[in-house]
C-alpha cells in the first residue's frame, strides 16, 4: 500500500474560511508553527460567497446600538436556546474584530462622516451590518488571506481531512489526502481547530457548494465529540427558483434591507398577514412605516419582510402551498418598486446590490431594477454542530477546537443574518488563542499507525469494488429524500421514513465504486464525502424527531407550537459504545442575572 | 431544449485529447451544469474546479470556444449549439488534469508583494476616517475574485511565458489596490519597475475584456501605476532625488 507524507505543527487548522483563517492568524502571531488545510484553493471557501454583511454593534449609524441590544437580538432570534456565554462574547467582541479587519486592509462602505457604514438586516434592531455592497464575504476572506500569507502559516490547498488522529483521549492531528495526486497526508499537531463550515449538500435545494458535506461535524462525532442542536437547519427565505439550473442560489437579505418587498401572485404583501407575538412591538404597521425604516428613519419600525428567516421562509412556503405563488413555485421579491420613492432608483439599486443585479441579469435574464425576482426558500446554514466551551471553543475532546459554522451554540434555534461573519472572526480568534495555549501545555503526541492504516484502506476500497454503484447517484438520492422528508415542514411519519431511507443509503454507500485513478478524481472525492453527509443527515433527522415542538428553524406540522418545556433543553448527539447514534436532552445552564436583566429590558 | 455536444479536453501534463460528450440541455443551463452532468452520468472521474456556481469565487475558469470565461456564468443559450462546444483548461498555467490547472504560481507571486501598511489611526479609538468617494476606485479593484482569467489571456504570460519576470494583470490590480488605498503608506513603485515587470505590459486591454468582474484593469489600475513609475524614474528632478536622496 502506498505511504503518506507527514507534516508537524503545533496547531493545525482544518478549513480556510473566515473562521479558519482568523484562527490561523491568531495562532501564528504567537510564533507557533501553524498549518492550514482546505479542500479548495485559498480564498474560495464559502465565506467568499457571503453577501449582506457582518453584524457588529458599533453604533456608527444609530448610536442607540450597543452590545446589549445585539446580545438580546441574538438570543431572541435563537429562541433562547443559544449558548448565552457565546452570545455575550460575540456581541461584545464583534466591533473590535470589524475594526481590526480595517486595520488589515478591508475597505467597508462609509458613512458620511467617514466611518464604517452599517445596514439593516432581519432581526437586528438597529442598522448593524458592516458591509461592502453585496460582496462582504469576499472582502472578509481576501483581507484575512492577504494578511495571513504574511503571518508564517503554511497552507495545504486542495487537501481533504478524512479522520482526526487520536492519542489516548486527546486529538493529535489529522489524516487525509491531497486532491491533486491522491497522495495521503498526515498532519501531526498538538491541537486542532475545526473550521470546516456547514452541511448544505445534504439537501437538494441549497445555496451551498460541494464543500459543505458536514465533514467537521462527522469527523468530531466519530472521534467521540458531542454535537448539539442538529435539528436546526436554516432555510433562507430567498433563493433563486428559476431557471432550474440556478435553483437555490442565494438572493441576499440585503435586497429586503434596501427596501425590497415580498408579494404573492395577487400582488399582495402577504408578510403583513402573520406577525409573531415576540415581534409585534417591533414591526411596522403599514407600507409607509416599513419604507421609512429601510431608509434610516429612527422612529420607524421594521417592515415584516425583515422578520427572522425561519418565519419569512414559512410564510413563503404557505403562500406557495395555498396556490398564491409565482409561476415557478416561489413568490415575488420586488426592489424595482422603490422608484416610487427614489428618482434615480435604477442607479441606486445597481450601486447597493451590484452582484444581485449581475446574477439575475446573467443567469435569469431579469433586470431587477425593472422587474420583480422570483424567490423561494433554500437550505442555507447549519445552526447545530460541534458542542464547544463558550470561552475557549474547545469541544468535549481535549485538544480539539471548533469555530465558525461547524460549531454550535451562538445561534440557538435560528441565526440572524450577518451574525455568521462576525461569529467567524470573534470565535476564530478565540479558538486560535486557546489552541495555542493547549498546545503549549500539552506537549508530546504520538500517531497511531493502525488508525492510519485503516483510514487508507477504507479510502481506497471503492477502487477495488466491481459493483456498479456510483457515488453521484447516492448523493443525489440522499439530497432528494432529505429535502422531501426532513425539510422546512416536518412530520413524525415522514422523518421515521427518512431513517429507513438513510439506512438503505448507508448500505449502498458501503458498496460504492469509482473508476479512474487517484489523481484529481471527482467521483472518488464524492465517494469519501458520502459517509459524512449520511452521518449528519441521520443526526438532523433523529434530533428533529426528538424535539416535539416548533421553534426557530424547526417547524413540525404535528407540533405546530412552541412548548416552554422544550425551551429548557438542547439536544446532544453522540456516538454510543457500539457505534450507534444517541440523541438526548441536555438542560441549558441558567442565565446569569445580569444577562437575564438585559433580555427583560430589551423586550 | 435539445441535445448538445461538448468537446472536453481530457488529459494531464503528459498530454491528452478532446473527447466528445452528448448532453441533454435544459432551460437556463450554464456550461458548468453540462460539465457536471457529464461528470455524474458519463465520466465520474472528470476533473473540474468549482465552488459557488454564481460567479463569486473564481474557481471555474476555463476556455470556452477559445474564450477565457467562468463556466458557471456562461449560459448555453449564448453559445451556438449546432456546433460542439469546446471546453479546455486555461493555457497560461500547467495542466493538472482535464479542466484543472496548476495556478499555484499566482499564490507565490502575491506573497512577494509588500503587504498593506496603514497610517496611524485618525481617531483616538483606533479607527480611521475615509470618504466613500476616496475609496470607490479601490473597491472596484477589490471586487477581484482571483479567477486568473486575465492572467490566462495576457500574451506576456500566455505566449511569452514570462512568469519569472512579470506579475500579470491580476497582481497589477492587487498592487494598485494597495497603492491607492488612502490608508496605505508603503511604496511599491520600485518593485513594480524592477521586479514585477510592469514595463512588459503594452496595454493591449485583453485582460480588461475578459474580466468577469468588469474591473477596468488597464485604464484604472495599470496606466496609473505606469504613470507613477514614470514620475519616479524618468522625471529628471525626482530621478536625481532618488539617486542622491536614498
Ligand atoms: C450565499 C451565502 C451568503 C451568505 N451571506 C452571509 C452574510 O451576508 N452574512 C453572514 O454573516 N453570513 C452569511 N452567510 C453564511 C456564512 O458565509 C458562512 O456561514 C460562513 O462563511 C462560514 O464560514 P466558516 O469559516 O465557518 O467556513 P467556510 O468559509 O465554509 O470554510 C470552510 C473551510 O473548511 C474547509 N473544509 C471543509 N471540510 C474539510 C475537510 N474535510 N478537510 C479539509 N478542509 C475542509 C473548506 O475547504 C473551507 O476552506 C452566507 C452563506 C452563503 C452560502
Ligand atoms: S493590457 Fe497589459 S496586462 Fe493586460 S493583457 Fe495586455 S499586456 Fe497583459
Ligand atoms: S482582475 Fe478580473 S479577470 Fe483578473 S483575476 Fe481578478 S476578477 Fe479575474
Ligand atoms: S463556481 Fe464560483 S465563479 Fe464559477
Amino acid at each position: 500500500m502506498a505511504g503518506y507524507v507527514t507534516h508537524n505543527y503545533d496547531v493545525l487548522i482544518v478549513g480556510a474560511g473566515g473562521a479558519g483563517l482568523r484562527a490561523a492568524i491568531e495562532a501564528a502571531s504567537t510564533g507557533c508553527k501553524v498549518g492550514v488545510v482546505c479542500k479548495s484553493l485559498l480564498g474560495k471557501a464559502h465565506t467568499v460567497m457571503a453577501e449582506g454583511g457582518m453584524a457588529a454593534a458599533m453604533g456608527n449609524v444609530d448610536d442607540r446600538d450597543n452590545w446589549r441590544v445585539h446580545f438580546s437580538d441574538t438570543m431572541r432570534g435563537g429562541q433562547y436556546l443559544n449558548n448565552w456565554r457565546m452570545a455575550q462574547l460575540h456581541a461584545q467582541e464583534a466591533p473590535d474584530r470589524a475594526r481590526e479587519l480595517e486595520a488589515w486592509g478591508a475597505l467597508f462602505d462609509r458613512t458620511r462622516d467617514g466611518r464604517i457604514l452599517q445596514r439593516n438586516f432581519g432581526g437586528h434592531r438597529y442598522p448593524r451590518l458592516a458591509h461592502v455592497g453585496d460582496r462582504t464575504g469576499l472582502e472578509m476572506i481576501r483581507t484575512l488571506q492577504d494578511h495571513g500569507i504574511h503571518s508564517g502559516m503554511e497552507v495545504h490547498m486542495e487537501c481533504t481531512v478524512l479522520t482526526l488522529m487520536m492519542d489516548g483521549g486527546r486529538c493529535a492531528g489529522a489524516f487525509g489526502y491531497h486532491r491533486e495526486r491522491g497522495q495521503f497526508m498526515l498532519w501531526q499537531a498538538k491541537a486542532v481547530v475545526l473550521a470546516t463550515g456547514g452541511i448544505g449538500r445534504a439537501f437538494k435545494i441549497t445555496s451551498n457548494s460541494w464543500e459543505y458535506t458536514g465533514d467537521g461535524q462527522a469527523l468530531a462525532y466519530r472521534a467521540g465529540a458531542e454535537l448539539m442542536d442538529m435539528e436546526f437547519v436554516q432555510f433562507h427565505p430567498t433563493g433563486m427558483v428559476w431557471p432550474p439550473s440556478v435553483r437555490g442560489i442565494l438572493v441576499t437579505e440585503g435586497v429586503r434591507g434596501e427596501g425590497g418587498v415580498l408579494k404573492n401572485r395577487d400582488g399582495q404583501r402577504f408578510m403583513f398577514d402573520d406577525i409573531p407575538d415576540l415581534y409585534k412591538n417591533q414591526t411596522a404597521d403599514g407600507e409607509d412605516e416599513g419604507w421609512r425604516y429601510t431608509q434610516g428613519d429612527k422612529n420607524a419600525r421594521r417592515p415584516p419582510e425583515l422578520l427572522t428567516r425561519d418565519h419569512v421562509a414559512r410564510c413563503i412556503n404557505r403562500e406557495v402551498k395555498a396556490g398564491r405563488g409565482s409561476p415557478h413555485g416561489g413568490v415575488f421579491l420586488d426592489i424595482a418598486w422603490i422608484k416610487k420613492h427614489i428618482p434615480s432608483a435604477e442607479e441606486h439599486i445597481k450601486k447597493k446590490l451590484p452582484s444581485m443585479y449581475h446574477q439575475f441579469m446573467q443567469l435569469a435574464n431579469i433586470d431587477i431594477t425593472k422587474e420583480p425576482m422570483e424567490v423561494g426558500p433554500t437550505t442555507h446554514y447549519m445552526m447545530g454542530g460541534v458542542r464547544v466551551d463558550g470561552d475557549s471553543q474547545m469541544s468535549t475532546i481535549p485538544g480539539l477546537f471548533a469555530a465558525g459554522e461547524v460549531a454550535a451554540g451562538l445561534h440557538g434555534a435560528n441565526r440572524l443574518g450577518g451574525n455568521s461573519l462576525s461569529d467567524l472572526v470573534v470565535f476564530g480568534k478565540r479558538a486560535g488563542e486557546y489552541a495555542v495555549k493547549f498546545a503549549r501545555e500539552n506537549a508530546v503526541i504520538h500517531s497511531d499507525e493502525t488508525q492510519i492504516g485503516a483510514a487508507m484502506k477504507s479510502a481506497l476500497a471503492p477502487f477495488d469494488r466491481t459493483a456498479k454503484e456510483g457515488p453521484y447517484q447516492i448523493q443525489h438520492d440522499l439530497q432528494d429524500k432529505m429535502q422531501d422528508l426532513v425539510g422546512i415542514v416536518r412530520l413524525e411519519d415522514e422523518m421515521q421514513q427518512a431513517l429507513g431511507v438513510l439506512e438503505g443509503l448507508n448500505q449502498r454507500a458501503a458498496q460504492v465504486s469509482v473508476e479512474g485513478n487517484r489523481q484529481y478524481n471527482g467521483g472518488w472525492h464524492t465517494a469519501m464525502d458520502l459517509p459524512n453527509l449520511l452521518m449528519v443527515s441521520e443526526a438532523i433527522t433523529r434530533s428533529a424527531i426528538l424535539r416535539k415542538e416548533s421553534r426557530g428553524a424547526q417547524f413540525r406540522d404535528d407540533y405546530p407550537y412552541k412548548d416552554p418545556e422544550w425551551g429548557k433543553y438542547n439536544l446532544i448527539t453522540k456516538q454510543g459504545a457500539n457505534g450507534e447514534m444517541i440523541v438526548e436532552k441536555r438542560e441549558i445552564p441558567p442565565l446569569p442575572a445580569e444577562l437575564k436583566q438585559i433580555i427583560e429590558e430589551m423586550k | 431544449m435539445a441535445q448538445a455536444t461538448f468537446r472536453i479536453w481530457r488529459g494531464d501534463k503528459n498530454g491528452g485529447a478532446f473527447k466528445d460528450y452528448m448532453v441533454e440541455t435544459d432551460q437556463g443551463m450554464v456550461v458548468l451544469d453540462a460539465v457536471h452532468r457529464i461528470q455524474a452520468e458519463q465520466a465520474n472521474d472528470l476533473a473540474v474546479r468549482w465552488n459557488c456556481k454564481a460567479g463569486k469565487c473564481g474557481s471555474c475558469s476555463a476556455e470556452i470556444n477559445g474564450m477565457p470565461r467562468l463556466m458557471c456564468m456562461t449560459r448555453l443559450d449564448q453559445l451556438d449549439l449546432s456546433m460542439p462546444v469546446i471546453v479546455e483548461p486555461m493555457h497560461a498555467f500547467p495542466s493538472i488534469r482535464d479542466l484543472v490547472t496548476d495556478v499555484s504560481w499566482n499564490f507565490e507571486v502575491k506573497k512577494k508583494i509588500k503587504k498593506f501598511k496603514p497610517r496611524k489611526p485618525d481617531a483616538p479609538d483606533g479607527t480611521w476616517r475615509m470618504q466613500q468617494a476616496d475609496i470607490d476606485r479601490v473597491q472596484e479593484f477589490r471586487k477581484c475574485i482571483e479567477c486568473f482569467l486575465c492572467q490566462d489571456v495576457c500574451h506576456v504570460l500566455r505566449e511569452h511565458q514570462k512568469h519569472d519576470e512579470f506579475i500579470g494583470p491580476r497582481f497589477l490590480v492587487y498592487t494598485a489596490a494597495l497603492e491607492m488605498n488612502p490608508l496605505d503608506t508603503e511604496d511599491r513603485v520600485a518593485d513594480l519597475k524592477e521586479r514585477d515587470g510592469i514595463g512588459y505590459c503594452n496595454i493591449t486591454t485583453c485582460c480588461r475584456q475578459v474580466c468577469p468582474e468588469h474591473i477596468t484593469i488597464t485604464e484604472n489600475a495599470i496606466i496609473p501605476l505606469k504613470e507613477r513609475v514614470v514620475d519616479q524614474y524618468f522625471d529628471p528632478l525626482k530621478k536625481l532625488f532618488r539617486i542622491f536622496g536614498a
